[in-house]
């Protein structure tokens, strides 16, 4: 709810701090692994230290697309699965900004499954974080395109039958540029995977296994340690030219991160896979405009069209 | 020569052959399949027309299938005012076997038949047309050489009709010389071959007609600038870019494509973009990400993609953002009739998405108001921070009209994002004002930021379910609305000012409208003729103008429905209580016909007391159109 009392503004050049970004209370269940995610992410902000009015957070619908009205920078709250075709336009409409995107597995895998394999071809640039519980969570518990075979929900009530899809697979073929995978329960990693989407030039996605305790309780404990799960992270190349070396995990390497993404339950965090040359569609587009600049050479926008227009005199 | 388009030209007298006989206006359809290039001559000839002063009006069907289909260019060309594509032809073009017998119904007795009497036999027994046969397929290649194809017939034929009717030649040997100057020389001297040859064609009969436009008055035609030439969404493009937009996405379908094509190609040299999304729903929502970042954006369709944006179009009414919406209507439901005009998506442009859901609908009368209207859409859209629809049509997205060429000067809106510092008490939903939204970018002097949403929410934009609040925020998205009807001007009205009949259309009817109640005025009815181009809201004042008359004539393009009534007539019965408000639908997607109009009121109006004072001529004139 808002506050009829509005804080005094932070002087002018002052650090943006977790104060200055944190917004309405989250309305999450309590327990809710999604508070982890955002507590993550303000420090993630804190550390880029951007200005605060170019960053935008974005999202579609569900628990976790509720993140927008918990930071305090510009943003929406979009409607169910379109949270990325909307967020291209912000991205391409003012290439100053830095887009934020947070949302569900549902609305991301499922309702927005077409805008993510397409968002991610053309390379748009902005990252994309999916809160992946396996579950909806605001509708109240229905399958998931991520929950497991057998598991029972209102929708599956003698358990889930049809073939949950692979996130890192999905993502990683659709052409997406940088492609994490982190857990709730483990902030540093998370920060660190999100800040390294963020630094990347392209479209960034972090998928973040983020518990529903109200709906799926323990859908995540097998990479939880203290729940006696396994913790494996990727050991990423290094380029040091030691033999150790050749055994660790080349993230440009498309097939060896297609074969991190077949290992068995839990699987592997950390980045899978990034692709540093690929242009952005930001980049292509204002190629087009320099192009079409130069060929009308940089006639004013009015010269221009009186021009088109004596030719169809 | 007499056209049942202009009947109240005088005429029927012979003229000694040779002699140019003055005519007011013609209407040529040309039929022969889509790859003979018979589009090009339609638009030669508007380009002709709009160089020269006269007026053009063309109508067009293309195949939804891409090549080689039955095609036909219908243009209407002539001196003072064409409104219309004309209801029957005073010359058809056949090309083929097959044109003839689908189209010779079209031509009027004593009209010309033009055929090609390389594929066409004409049925002997039918004399009511004055037939000329030319060899055009072997004229053209003859007259070419050097191949056996017979590319250049359309050419020819444009000679052909140059003769006929008296056309600068001149004026045309330079079009095409522009046209096909691009190419190769070769390219150009084939086609001013072809073109010499069809005008030099000695056919004896050919030389007796000949009829030449009567002479225009310079002084009232032209108001010194000079005439383009274009079709409808050409100009609603331009007019978009004219009102300063630079940012848009899309999905192709037929009849909206070639708005997006043309703006995929023009925004970059005005530095914006258009982006090609996955689907409709992408675009409408990338759309409103533009938007959002301080920059009017354009997203369209023709009716089924329109389906598909209605939910995130329910979100830029809740969320209050500006945005242009382009329906293209063609003939629905679902895949329909893609290739022929319609005007049945008015509900869902007024109503659809869901919940309550206030916007703007716009309606353009012709091909230069695609042009205007689309300025218009964007000011408005800016201005009251909403959705505006145009509702456009197939009719109108092909046809090519000439008309004054735009002050461009004076209409050219520069329109950046304004990224300006808002002040400490900026609130994204004001109550007591219109929205206007801080996009990213921008710095809140409060320090914060606002969130712009699809939840019902405080003037902060943050969400809330209090009932004082939904009803509070409903009726500010409905009184901003309101605020943009009291500042419409009256529409455009014409004929008595009361009396029998006041005949309504919207949309593409405005010609057809206009050449209607000239008619039935000249048979005796007092008539008034009331076009809207502002759907929704209506402007203020209607019901005072439609208590005036006796009947009020809706005309529209769509079904009667289950109530006997088309839908703005619904719209106008709901809103005015008023039961003298009725319908002349038709749904067989052709554009009105000057005739089908007059005879429609004549049903209505023919049934009241009046009757008994009615003359000979004004009865068949409104029973038979
Ligand atoms: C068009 C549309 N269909 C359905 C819904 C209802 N709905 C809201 S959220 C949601 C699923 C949420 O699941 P997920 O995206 O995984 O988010 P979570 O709540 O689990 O974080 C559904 C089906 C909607 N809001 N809009
Ligand atoms: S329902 Fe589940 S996902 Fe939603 S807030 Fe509660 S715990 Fe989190
Ligand atoms: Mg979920």
């Amino acid at each position: 709810m808002s506050s009829a009392v509005a804080t005094p503004p932070p002087p002018a050049g002052a650090p943006l701090t977790k104060k200055a970004l944190t917004a309405d209370h989250p309305t999450w269940c309590p327990g809710c692994g999604d508070f982890a995610v955002l507590a993550s992410f303000y420090r993630v902000l804190e550390k880029l230290q951007y200005p605060h009015e170019k960053i935008v957070t974005f999202a579609g619908i569900g628990c976790s697309s509720r993140f927008p009205y918990f930071v305090n920078t510009h943003g929406g709250h979009f409607i169910h699965g379109r949270a990325l075709p909307f967020a291209a336009g912000i991205s391409l409409g003012n290439d100053d900004l830095h887009v934020f995107v947070f949302g569900g597995d549902g609305d991301g895998f499922s309702i927005g499954g077409n805008h993510l394999v397409h968002t991610a071809r053309k390379n748009i640039r902005m990252t994309y974080v999916i809160m992946d519980n396996s579950v909806y969570g605001l509708t109240k518990k229905q399958t998931s395109p991520t929950s497991p075979l057998g598991f029972k929900t209102k929708t599956d009530p003698t358990g889930a039958i049809d073939q949950p899809i692979n996130p890192m697979r999905t993502l990683i073929n659709s052409g997406a540029t940088f492609v994490a995978r982190s857990h709730a329960t483990q902030v540093n990693h998370m920060v660190d995977m999100m800040l390294r989407a963020a630094k990347h030039d392209g479209f960034s996605v972090v998928e973040i296994l983020s518990e529903c305790v109200e709906f799926f309780e323990g859908a995540f404990d097998a990479a939880v340690p203290r729940k006696g799960g396994t913790w494996s992270l990727i050991d990423e190349k290094k380029h040091d030219g030691t033999p150790e070396d050749e055994k660790r995990h080349d993230t440009s390497d498309e097939v060896a991160a297609f074969k991190l993404a077949q290992q068995a339950w839990p699987g592997s965090f950390g980045v899978f896979y990034e692709n540093k040359t690929r242009k952005t569609k930001n980049a292509l587009e204002a190629e087009l405009v320099v192009k079409a600049k130069e060929r009308t050479k940089n006639a004013a926008d009015l010269a221009l069209l009186q021009a088109t227009f004596a030719r169809m005199r | 020569m007499v056209s049942p388009n202009t009947p109240e030209t005088p005429g029927g007298a012979t003229v000694p052959s040779g002699a140019p006989r003055s005519i007011h206006d013609v209407v040529i359809r040309l039929a022969g399949n889509s790859q003979d290039g018979i589009q090009s001559v339609g638009g030669f000839l508007a380009r002709l027309a709009g160089r020269s002063d006269q007026d053009i009006m063309t109508y067009m069907t293309i195949p939804s299938t891409i090549s080689g289909g039955p095609s036909i260019f219908q243009v209407r060309m002539g001196t003072g005012d064409i409104l219309s594509a004309g209801d029957r032809a005073d010359m058809l073009v056949a090309f083929y076997q097959h044109s003839y017998d689908a189209h010779i119904g079209s031509l009027r007795p004593g009209g010309v038949l033009l055929y090609d009497s390389d594929h066409v036999k004409p049925a002997a027994d039918d004399n009511r047309f004055t037939n000329v046969a030319v060899p055009i397929t072997s004229a053209t290649v003859e007259a070419v050489g050097g191949t056996s194809k017979d590319k250049g017939k359309n050419i020819f034929v444009l000679g052909l009709i140059a003769r006929v009717f008296d056309l600068d030649v001149a004026k045309l040997a330079a079009l095409i010389k522009e046209r096909f100057g691009g190419k190769n020389e070769d390219v150009v001297r084939n086609a001013m071959l072809a073109f010499d040859a069809g005008y030099a064609w000695p056919q004896n009969n050919l030389r007796d007609l000949f009829f030449r436009f009567e002479a225009i008055d310079r002084a009232v035609a032209t108001n010194g600038r000079p005439q383009v030439t274009m079709d409808g969404n050409i100009a609603l493009a331009y007019g978009l870019i004219t009102g300063g937009v630079r940012h848009g996405a899309g999905y192709p379908i037929t009849p909206w494509s070639s708005i997006m094509e043309t703006l995929r190609a023009e925004l970059p040299k005005y530095g914006g973009i258009f982006v090609q999304c996955e689907d409709e729903i992408a675009a409408v929502s990338t759309a409103l990400g533009f938007s959002y970042t301080g920059q009017l954006a354009i997203t369209g369709s023709a009716g089924p993609g329109l389906s598909l944006k209605m939910e995130a179009l329910g979100w830029a009414v809740m969320a209050e953002m500006p945005l242009i919406v382009v329906n293209v209507q063609r003939g629905g439901p679902s895949t329909g009739m893609p290739t022929n005009v319609e005007q049945s998506d008015l509900m869902q442009a007024i109503y659809g998405s869901h919940g309550d859901t206030p916007r703007v609908v716009l309606a353009p009368k012709n091909v230069e108001d695609c042009f205007y209207i689309a300025i218009e859409a964007a000011r408005i859209a800016r201005e009251y921070s909403t959705p505006v629809f145009i509702l456009t049509d197939m009719g109108l997205s092909s046809r090519i009209e000439a008309f004054d060429e735009p002050d461009l000067p004076k209409l050219m809106v520069d329109a950046k994002p304004d990224l300006s510092d808002r002040g400490a008490d900026f609130k994204p939903y004001p109550r007591d004002r219109l929205t206007r939204h801080a996009p990213p970018g921008a710095k809140i002097g409060s320090g914060k930021y606002p969130t712009v949403t699809g939840l019902e929410h405080d003037e902060l934009g943050h969400p809330t379910g209090s009932p004082k609040l939904h009803m509070q925020m409903t009726a500010k998205r409905r009184e901003k609305i309101k605020a943009l009807a009291a500042s419409l001007p009256a529409p455009e009205h014409a004929g008595d000012s009361a009396g029998e009949v006041l005949l309504v259309t919207w949309g593409s009817s405005w010609g057809p409208g206009r050449e209607a109640l000239t008619r039935i005025r000249n048979a005796g009815v007092k008539a008034g003729h009331l076009h809207l181009r502002h759907i929704h809201p209506l402007p203020n004042g209607l019901e005072q103008t439609f208590a005036r008359y006796h009947k009020i004539v809706v005309a529209e393009l769509n079904d009667e429905g289950l109530y006997g009534f088309g839908q703005l007539t619904m719209m106008l019965r709901a809103r005015y209580a008023n039961p003298s408000i009725v319908s002349v639908t038709k749904t067989d997607g052709l554009t009105f016909k000057v005739s089908e109009l007059v005879a429609g009121i004549g049903k209505h109006i023919e049934s009241t007391a009046l009757e008994a004072s009615a003359g000979t001529a004004r009865k068949s004139v409104l029973a038979n159109g």
